[in-house]
């Protein structure tokens, strides 16, 4: 009996030493750049994700759909209504029963509100608007909260989290838990905190979203990516800002 | 622009480029390489005959890149920049992309300070030149070499 | 129309140096990159930036593939006089786009 009460305690060790970064010590994606590529954040005169948004300026004002609105007419300034936004999100949505990223509450308002089209995921309007709006929480921290309807979501988001995946059998916290700060083929692992999205990658050479980002980390240990809204890729966009809850929002980020 | 051939398998261009070497016709390290304008040859083609000084010249690259898609460059030319004295023009070059060409830039008097910067693309690990034109006809040049990396989780 | 960020200062002193900042949103495909078919996806690049300031040059480039995504160009002119400064962008289909600045030398 004591044996088994041994081996039980030691399997729940092992579990839980899965090493979560302690808060003050966790630090931004811009911590592990160079600093060329910080320089090209800090710059608003010459930071590409800057482009992004100001596109997101225009379509923020732009007439929309069968109701002719645009979202101005709703939302009056960004600058004011949109201050916060982007860091409560994922959050719940009520009349849909599940969480929500921010870009499917873009296209909810588009379908909702201004009968228009959605916007296609990834596609450069929709990262425009999303950008335009999370910049205007650009030095706020990320509020994510845990509400009991969210509950699920996060307990999801932490389980896919931790889950071996893939071909390589890797799981997120194996990387960016345990080993941040090491060196993966010449690049620094950072620590995975979605504070910059929709982010410039160097590497795609234009602006993208949080969820493709995790796709490209599941296409790396070669598992089959989430498909771009589905209730696992929100999930874990939610545990993600859960784990970075407190840090600054910096959109748009700028990111090797 | 692109006069890259295509044709041809891997090791078939590298048998006759092989062999070419073997008969003489220079360094052929790379397959493919025969179709390329040499880093040298492009430079040429800009200094002609005329001789080109290290000096005056800055040129400011990270030793090591993050991502080869984006690097940082700053050229700068230590001149007065008047009408009697100025930089003409600062062409950039590299040694082993598609294209030993990177951008030329027109600069004049007017322009107060021989200074450019801009974000280029390097295909692997290599040289960068950067050569000035003055307004006396005279080149000047610099040159770093860059360690570009690879980035870890991509999209294929 | 792409989408375009200068930076200049709107006001300066008569013989001031002044820096100025560029940016426009273009995917500069090189001609190299292979599609999903295999061939390569055809070259589209700005290849041309000049910059005039009241209808006189003041600053050129020649851009070739190996300029980066979303062209970046930072360079230096004097402030002359006041009046607009033009900056245009031509790619290989000869389209240009330009886009006008104005500023107050005293």
């Amino acid at each position: 009996m004591r044996a088994l009460l041994l081996v039980a305690l030691a399997v729940a060790v092992t579990a839980t030493t899965a090493a979560e970064i302690a808060p003050e010590a966790r630090r931004s994606g811009y911590d592990f750049a160079s600093s060329e590529t910080r320089a090209m954040q800090d710059d608003d005169a010459a930071n590409p994700g800057i482009l992004s948004v100001l596109q997101g300026e225009t379509l923020w004002r732009k007439k929309a759909g069968a109701t002719d609105r645009s979202c101005a007419d709703c939302h009056g300034s960004a600058r004011t209504s949109m201050k916060g936004v982007a860091a409560r999100y994922p959050t719940f949505d009520a009349a849909l029963g599940r969480p929500v990223d921010l870009e499917q509450r873009i296209n909810r308002c588009r379908s909702e509100h201004q009968a228009a089209e959605p916007f296609a995921w990834e596609s450069e309007d929709l990262l425009a608007l999303t950008a335009f709006i999370a910049h205007q929480s650009r030095g706020l921290p990320i509020a994510a909260r845990v509400d009991a309807e969210l509950r699920p979501s996060s307990d999801l988001g932490n389980e896919l989290f931790h889950r071996r995946e893939g071909q390589l059998n890797l799981s997120c916290s194996k990387c960016h838990d345990d080993n941040w700060g090491k060196r993966l083929a010449g690049s620094v692992i950072p620590q995975g905190h979605p504070t910059g999205y929709p982010v410039y990658r160097l590497e795609w050479q234009t602006l993208g979203s949080l969820q493709r980002r995790l796709r490209n980390c599941m296409t790396g240990v070669r598992a089959e990516p989430y498909e771009y809204g589905a209730p696992e890729a929100v999930a874990l966009e939610f545990y993600l800002m859960e784990r970075a809850r407190g840090m600054p929002i910096e959109t748009p980020a700028v990111r090797p | 622009m692109d006069r890259e051939s295509q044709g041809g398998s891997p090791t078939r261009r590298r048998i006759i480029l092989l062999a070419a070497a073997g008969l003489g016709f220079g360094p052929f390290a790379v397959p493919g390489a025969a179709t390329r304008i040499s880093m040298d040859e492009a430079i040429r083609g800009l200094i002609g005959e005329a001789p080109v000084e290290r000096g005056k010249v800055k040129l400011e690259v990270p030793p090591i890149v993050e991502n080869g898609n984006t690097v940082s460059l700053t050229i700068s030319v230590d001149n007065p920049m008047t009408e009697a004295d100025h930089v003409a023009s600062i062409h950039v070059f590299n040694q082993k992309n598609p294209q030993p060409y990177v951008a030329a830039f027109h600069l004049g008097p007017r322009a107060g300070r021989a200074s450019v910067s801009t974000r280029i693309r390097l295909a692997d690990s290599q040289e960068v030149v950067a050569i000035a034109r003055l307004s006396d006809g005279r080149f000047w040049s610099d040159g770093a070499d860059v360690i570009v990396t690879l980035a870890a989780c991509t999209e294929q | 129309m792409a989408r375009v960020l200068i930076n200049l200062p709107q006001r300066a002193k008569r013989g001031e140096i002044i820096e100025i900042k560029t940016l426009i949103a273009h995917p500069m495909e090189t001609g190299y990159r292979l599609g999903n078919t295999g061939t390569a996806i055809p070259r589209d690049i700005i290849n041309r930036f000049v910059c005039t300031y009241n209808g006189e040059e003041v600053f050129r480039a020649e851009l070739f593939p190996a300029i980066a995504a979303n062209p970046f160009i930072a360079f230096f002119t004097t402030a002359t006089e006041s009046g607009e400064l033009a900056f245009s962008w031509t790619d290989d289909h000869g389209q240009t786009q330009t886009e006008i600045r104005k500023i107050t030398v005293e």
